[in-house]
């Protein structure tokens, strides 16, 4: 559920909209909110503690193909990680239906041993900063 | 239950990084830890105060995941993303890589079970199992297990898995021929972890089980002491809601010092409790 504004969390939605919204394709020249791979609806958050959120983003890859929704599934992670100005912690999904190994994927993305040995390998490493970095 | 587990110290082991696992020596007076920079610092006790003593950076070009000790305690292995194993030999206070291996997995690990899940099949292979006597299993619906350890006696076992359950399983009364026991989960205990838990860690000096958590905590469960050794029922005797201002990667207790507890996090550091076990409701 999407907090309103006044409500706690409705800050720290936004702030994860933001900062997801301009991540590019590791493919196409666009945004993932170009591409709608990411829509204002995608982000939920729940209060978990003071000042601590639980981020939940399901987003819907372009095509059905396992490689590029696990590496879009990455530059979420590590571009909200980077960003986020608040205690959080965060799970990542494919949204129900998009693919026919969601559920491995899923895994995948939010496994943190996978995640962290992943952004140590070079080549993945170089896609996901430009996926990630913020034009000047 | 508040003053059941007390922090004695918090180290920054691994600034700026984060601190993966922890392993005690045999003796329990050094205590191993590695991490995301690569490097494996061994710890030791000096007055009161934890230092370091050794910093062991040479050996990978990647995060080191898991440590652990030989049995005599003079080797170290460390495991890396750089999918190699370095052997470390221990001279004095100094140690060097004596071997470094091309393997995935890890020589002298004391918690030694790797389960392959297989559908619902269960098909387990221990390694090295026979040099401690200890076995894990672990299995369930299509939840990871991440961690098993053998536990006070030789025929239990626990494993914690992604779903935030924590299994108990033993030994099933048949034994079947050739080597593999065949075992059976005796005991669940769920409710108590609100996200995945990274570690469990079984005391082999005083039975109690401690959990490492995704929710920043640390918890310790006890054996209720008049329960059925079938069917038994576990209680919480411990719960730090913020052991650590992120994920808790590890929990090891000291193989000779009852009570001490070392534990690691994704925020790089290191924290040593004590933990004062309940009898009849008195804390001791």
């Amino acid at each position: 559920r999407v907090p309103c504004a006044g409500e706690p969390g409705h800050g720290a939605g936004q702030s994860a909209r933001d900062i997801i919204r301009t991540i590019r394709d590791p493919e196409k020249p666009n945004t993932l909110e170009e591409l709608e791979v990411v829509t204002e609806s995608c982000v939920e958050v729940h209060e978990i503690g003071e000042d601590e959120y639980l981020v939940i983003i399901r987003f819907t890859p372009t095509v059905p193909h396992c490689s590029l929704a696990t590496l879009i599934g990455l530059c979420l992670r590590i571009k909200l990680q980077r960003c986020l100005p608040f205690k959080h912690k965060l799970e990542i999904y494919i949204s129900e239906g998009a693919h026919s190994t969601e559920e491995d994927i899923n895994k995948q993305i939010n496994d943190k041993e996978r995640v962290a040995a992943a952004m140590e390998n070079p080549n993945l490493r170089e896609i996901v900063e430009q996926c990630v970095t913020e034009p000047d | 239950m508040k003053d059941s587990l007390s922090l004695l110290a918090r180290i920054p082991a691994h600034p700026d990084s984060r601190c993966w696992f922890l392993a005690w020596d045999p003796s329990g007076t050094l205590l191993a830890s590695c991490g995301g920079d690569r490097s494996i610092r061994i710890w030791g006790k000096e007055g009161d105060d934890w230092v370091c003593k050794s910093v062991l950076g040479e050996g990978h070009q990647r995060t080191i995941r898991k440590v652990a000790w030989s049995p005599c305690g003079s080797y170290l292995a460390s495991a890396s993303f750089d999918a190699t194993t370095c052997i470390w030999k221990k001279s004095q206070d100094e140690f060097e890589v004596r071997l470094s291996l091309l393997i995935l997995t890890q020589g002298w690990a004391n918690r030694l079970v790797r389960g392959l899940h297989l559908g619902r099949e269960i098909v387990w292979q221990a390694m090295n199992a026979h040099e401690i006597g200890g076995w894990g299993v672990g299995g369930g619906e299509g939840s990871d297990w991440i961690k098993c350890c053998s536990g006070l006696w030789d025929s239990a076992a626990c494993s914690a898995c992604r779903t935030a359950l924590i299994a108990v399983w033993c030994i099933a009364g048949v034994v079947c021929s050739g080597a593999d026991p065949s075992w059976k989960c005796i005991c669940t205990l769920s409710g108590f972890h609100t996200r995945t838990i990274y570690d469990v860690a079984w005391c082999r000096l005083t039975g109690a089980l401690a959990t490492a958590c995704g929710d920043d905590a640390i918890r310790i469960f006890e054996e209720e002491p008049l329960s059925n050794p079938q069917q038994p029922t576990f209680a919480l005797t411990a719960h730090v809601p913020r052991a650590h201002s992120q994920d808790v990667n590890c929990v090891a207790w000291n193989p000779k010092e009852p009570g001490l507890l070392a534990s690691c996090s994704d925020d790089g550091e290191m924290a040593f409790w004590k933990y004062h076990a309940w009898i009849a409701g008195v804390l001791l």
